[in-house]
């Protein structure tokens, strides 16, 4: 049974450290795939100074002076409602890691280059299309695509294109966003503003790869919970290791003692803890791949809906996962078993068989668990104090969350003594003495329950907090009741007089955007005109008194929060805007939350974006309509205006549409969240089953003075459940605190917004029927033997010839 | 007479003498009548008590025999209502032990039996006083001053607040005998009280056990190897492969 446990231990914490880290290795291997398309990992890109666009005349120019460069466009396009990544290629120049390199010698690159041209698709984007081979899908900007070819070298979601199609296709033309420099160039910067004078630079190789960069924090997260859920699964180990080694002292002092060499014991431990951890771990390694492929399409959902990455839909496991995994089982095996291994290297030749000092061991273990116990809480105090960036943020969560499950059996012990005071009877005070007794044998599965318990309140509180945060903001932000999409720049304007004489349209207000990059993240720019809409509802973080009249009026402008922090800028700071043309300098006067958006915001007047951004799409608007006349309204704009119109939405479609992507986001967290719990239960589980034999020489005088098997099974799963219950009610203010790191220290740092903090006291009850609901169920399969135990196996506590 | 009767501290022989029954003094405190007892192996039943008579008085004493395996702790098991006869019949003090259902046996051996173990079987959470005391307020016959009484006469005087690791072997074979005794027990059984113990403290636990037995009148059984030890009781029985060899 204990050989049972220790494999389900490690099996367990292997197959959830594996399966998050498979699901981040088909994240990064398809963000390399879409990277892949500009050439080998490495290459340099040549971008423009100001962060937009690239003349092709430049291009031309430094293929002359010797530069191997090769352009590329990028856009994005939409496609029945869905977002995809087009990228527009020159085959003849690409470098030789692109997947389209290869149309250079083969017979298909007359047909890439010649139109209608091909559209180089994985096979996941083609059955996402719902397309075969050779279909041409129609943009909502209602352009054809070249015919589609499937290239399962390009990665899912993307869309590769000859450069010219690309240009039409996405109205950039004689544009590029940036130049691909052969791994072979050597050409230095300084000779590139002899070409171009300043206007382009070297992008350095850390500002590469938006996509690896935007997601890493999602990826970090993953990684964090599934850390969690590995070292609360090797406290099972731990315990498992700790008892094997425990029971067969005896037999290893006998060993000793007729002569068997200390190194040959050793080496023979260590080889059977590494054969069990390959087992296990192979074995976790299995059940990882199965838990990675059930959370997959959520995970892709998640990093689809909040950074636009696509995920392939099937889950390629490499050769690296495998070792890395058992690595992990390995050298978690070895670190659960390190106590028990020093113990055996230590082991005195001639020790008697004391009876185990019990109390004496137990002060002994507190003592050093709160010396351990306070070192975690500085050590995260000084990184609270002292630390920078995510990497900090969970060195803080890490060490309160450590520390507080090193100081529970501390807790513990303060509750379950005061309990031992207040009883009266002499069952009901033995109860709690021997609770109390019980602790060393349970501690570590109930730290590993805190864990779990403190993780669902901390991260639930988080959720919630977000989702009652996000939909009072989706209600403030998605305030008007339609918005649609113009087929093109005349269709929006005809649209608009169309609208004119429609009686139930109060308001036609234009949501017109133009891309830039500033200090190279991607950047939003949004022109809205001055409404009720807008000042009555759209909620500010922060903001001067005229800040709607100063964006009116053209001199200020509304940023996002996360602009606002990655830029470091205040209230009254200017935001340099870089436009097609020049630098827009424009006052900051006031922040709003962009809760989930990867990209910086900017909201300025209308005219004044088009002003500066000729090329801003001018294309989207939002209508405020009379109460209830939505669905009307947009019934007779889908008759009337039919090709005009690529899109249209109501307002509740729009806010189901965000709150299903929130969901969706969600649910890996929590898939995670429970599994840890169910994790923890299992810990208990071990503990309790292992323990179960030194429980019956406890129990059996118990018995013999008169106290009934029944009531014995009874007062034990009591106790199990009064030490779930305190460990639940201490992971409550633990979880509250970990809510807080996330709220106040990850989330600024991984997203750039923070969220409000709320409680939700309800959740506290359901954590707290968790709790009692784990204890129970691990406590169920020991306890029904031991109301089972035969009275001649108690006996044997008692006999003689024991 | 009849408020001393329903005090806690009225025995059982108290309780049924002033129902009115006969005074379970009158008849044997125990007799055991051809009690057999096999246990179930892989290799099938192996009999260890083959049909096994035997009486005792109360406030006498009895010593049994036997080698290993001879099935003298499974009698006092069996008499001690620890564990059930296959066949046979077992009454002490006036109540049928066999047949009798899981829990009438745990209130039996609360209420009427003292057990001493060779191994001592303290219960390691609680105190010296709170394993003394554990019995007795099981089954609700607490009485403070027998307590403080057996904690006088045991040499446990200022150990009260001790556990038990923390005593000295023969020490804790004194606790064990003061839990035993601390709810005036109609029957004592001892499984080899001082197997643990060197002879002198061996010597010394047995002569306090046997002290305080005369002052209660509880009929004392105890198992033992060392016939030097059994020559102290009054009768002394010899098992030999289940059943009585020597009496």
């Amino acid at each position: 049974m204990n050989l049972a446990t220790l494999v389900v231990g490690l099996a367990v914490a292997t197959a959830l450290w594996s399966g998050v880290q498979a699901l981040n290795q088909q994240a990064r291997t398809s963000y390399d795939r879409a990277a892949a398309v500009f050439g080998e990992a490495g290459a340099r890109s040549i971008v423009s100074a100001s962060g937009l666009f690239v003349p092709q005349e430049t291009y031309v120019a430094l293929r002359r002076a010797g530069w191997k460069v090769s352009p590329v466009l990028e856009g994005t396009v939409r496609i029945g409602g869905v977002s995809y990544r087009l990228i527009g290629v020159e085959p003849l120049t690409v470098s030789k890691g692109s997947p389209v390199a290869g149309l250079a010698t083969g017979a298909d690159l007359e047909g890439f280059l010649q139109a209608p041209g091909r559209t180089l698709v994985a096979s996941e984007t083609l059955a996402e299309l719902g397309a075969v081979e050779g279909a041409r899908p129609r943009t909502d900007g209602a352009h054809s695509l070249p015919p589609l070819v499937k290239a399962d070298a390009v990665a899912p979601g993307l869309l590769v294109v000859d450069i010219g199609a690309a240009q039409e296709i996405l109205g950039r033309p004689g544009q590029l966003t940036r130049l691909v420099a052969d791994a072979a160039d050597r050409h230095e910067e300084a000779h590139l503003v002899g070409i171009a004078g300043r206007t382009l630079r070297i992008e350095k190789a850390e500002e590469a790869g938006d996509l690896a960069r935007l997601t890493d924090s999602f990826h970090l997260n993953l990684t964090a919970f599934g850390l969690l859920a590995f070292i609360v699964g090797l406290f099972i180990v731990h315990a498992s290791i700790g008892l094997a080694f425990e029971q067969r002292l005896a037999t290893l002092r006998t060993l000793r003692a007729v002569g068997a060499p200390l190194w040959l014991l050793l080496a023979v431990l260590v080889g059977e803890v590494v054969l069990l951890a390959l087992v296990a771990g192979a074995l976790g390694m299995i059940a990882g791949y199965l838990i990675a492929a059930a959370l997959l399409p959520d995970v892709s959902a998640s990093l689809s809906g909040l950074y636009g990455a696509h995920v392939g839909g099937h889950l390629v496991i490499e050769a690296r996962w495998w070792l890395s995994g058992l690595g992990m089982a390995l050298a978690g095996a070895l670190l659960a078993s390190a106590m028990s291994l020093f113990k055996v290297y230590r082991l005195p030749l001639l020790a008697v068989a004391k009876p185990l000092a019990w109390r004496e061991a137990q002060h002994a273990q507190l003592l050093r668990q709160g010396v351990f116990a306070v070192l975690c809480l500085l050590i995260a105090l000084a990184a609270f104090l002292w630390g920078r960036g995510l990497v900090a943020g969970f060195a803080v969560i890490a060490g309160v969350l450590l520390g507080a499950a090193l100081l529970l059996p501390l807790g513990l012990v303060a509750v379950l003594r005061l309990g031992e005071r207040q009883a009266s009877g002499a069952l009901a005070q033995w109860f709690w003495a021997d609770t109390r007794q019980q602790l060393s044998g349970l501690s570590l599965a109930l730290m590993a329950l805190l864990l779990a318990l403190s993780a669902n309140v901390g991260v639930g509180t988080m959720v919630e907090g977000f989702r009652k945060t996000f939909t009072g903001w989706l209600d403030e932000r998605l305030n008007s009741e339609i918005y649609f999409d113009a087929s093109s720049i005349e269709d929006a304007r005809f649209i608009e007089s169309w609208l004119g004489g429609e009686p139930r349209v109060t308001a036609v207000l234009p949501v017109w955007k133009a891309e830039t990059r500033i200090k190279g993240w991607p950047v939003d720019v949004y022109g809205t005109r001055d409404h009720a809409t807008y000042r009555g509802h759209f909620s500010l973080l922060g903001h001067t008194d005229d800040a709607w009249d100063r964006v009116r009026d053209g001199g200020g402008a509304l940023i996002s929060e996360q602009l606002a922090r990655r830029m470091g800028l205040a209230l009254g700071s200017v935001i340099s805007i870089p436009t097609p043309d020049s630098v827009w300098d424009i006052p900051v006067v006031g922040f709003y939350p962009d809760y989930g958006n990867p990209k910086g915001q900017v909201r300025v007047n209308v005219d004044h974006l088009t002003r500066h951004f000729r090329d801003a799409r001018r294309t989207s608007y939002s209508l405020r309509v009379a109460p209830g006349a939505a669905p009307a309204v947009i019934q007779r704009m889908q008759a009337e205006l039919g090709a005009k119109l690529a899109r249209v939405v109501d307002q509740a479609s729009l806010k189901a549409m965000s709150t299903r992507i929130f969901e969706r986001t969600f649910a890996v967290t929590g898939a995670l969240n429970t599994l840890t719990l169910i994790v923890s239960g299992i810990a208990l589980f071990a503990s309790l089953l292992t323990l179960s034999d030194l429980r019956l020489t406890q129990l059996a005088p118990v018995w013999a003075l008169g106290v009934t098997r029944r009531r014995l099974a009874d007062l034990e799963i009591g106790k199990l459940l009064v030490l779930a219950a305190i460990t639940a009610v201490l992971a409550v203010p633990l979880g509250l605190v970990l809510a807080w790191c996330l709220v106040a220290i990850v989330n600024v740092q991984a997203f750039g917004w923070r969220l409000p903090f709320h409680v939700f006291p309800m959740q506290w009850v359901v954590i707290l029927i968790s709790a009692l609901a784990t204890a129970f169920l691990a406590a169920i399969i020991p306890v029904i033997r031991l109301q089972r135990t035969a009275p001649q196996d108690l006996m044997k506590v008692f006999a003689n010839e024991r | 007479m009849r408020a001393s009767l329903e005090s806690p501290k009225a025995t059982p022989a108290e309780q049924s003498q002033a129902a009115g029954r006969a005074p379970s003094d009158a008849l044997p405190l125990l007799r055991v009548l051809n009690v057999r007892k096999s246990y179930a192996t892989p290799q099938g039943p192996v009999p260890v008590l083959k049909g096994v008579d035997l009486t005792l008085e109360a406030g006498s004493s009895l010593a049994l025999l036997g080698e290993s395996g001879s099935g003298k702790s499974t009698l006092l098991h069996l008499v001690g209502g620890l564990d059930e006869a296959d066949g046979g019949e077992i009454i002490l003090d006036g109540v049928r032990v066999t047949g009798q259902s899981d829990a009438e046996r745990a209130a039996l051996r609360r209420e009427r039996v003292g057990i001493v173990f060779q191994q001592f079987n303290l219960v390691p959470s609680l105190t010296v006083a709170g394993n003394l005391a554990f019995q007795a307020r099981l089954a609700g016959r607490f009485d403070a001053d027998w307590q403080s009484e057996l904690v006088r006469r045991l040499g446990l005087a200022g150990l009260e607040a001790r556990y038990p690791e923390q005593l000295s072997g023969g020490q804790q074979q004194r606790v064990a005998i003061g839990r035993a005794l601390a709810i005036r027990p109609r029957l004592l059984i001892a499984d080899e009280p001082t197997g643990n113990l060197d002879e002198a403290t061996g010597d010394e636990v047995l002569d306090l056990a046997l002290d305080l037995i005369r002052r209660t009148g509880c009929g004392f059984l105890m198992v033992t190897h060392s016939t030097r030890l059994a020559a102290r009781l009054n009768r002394q029985v010899t098992l030999a492969s289940g059943v009585i060899a020597a009496s």
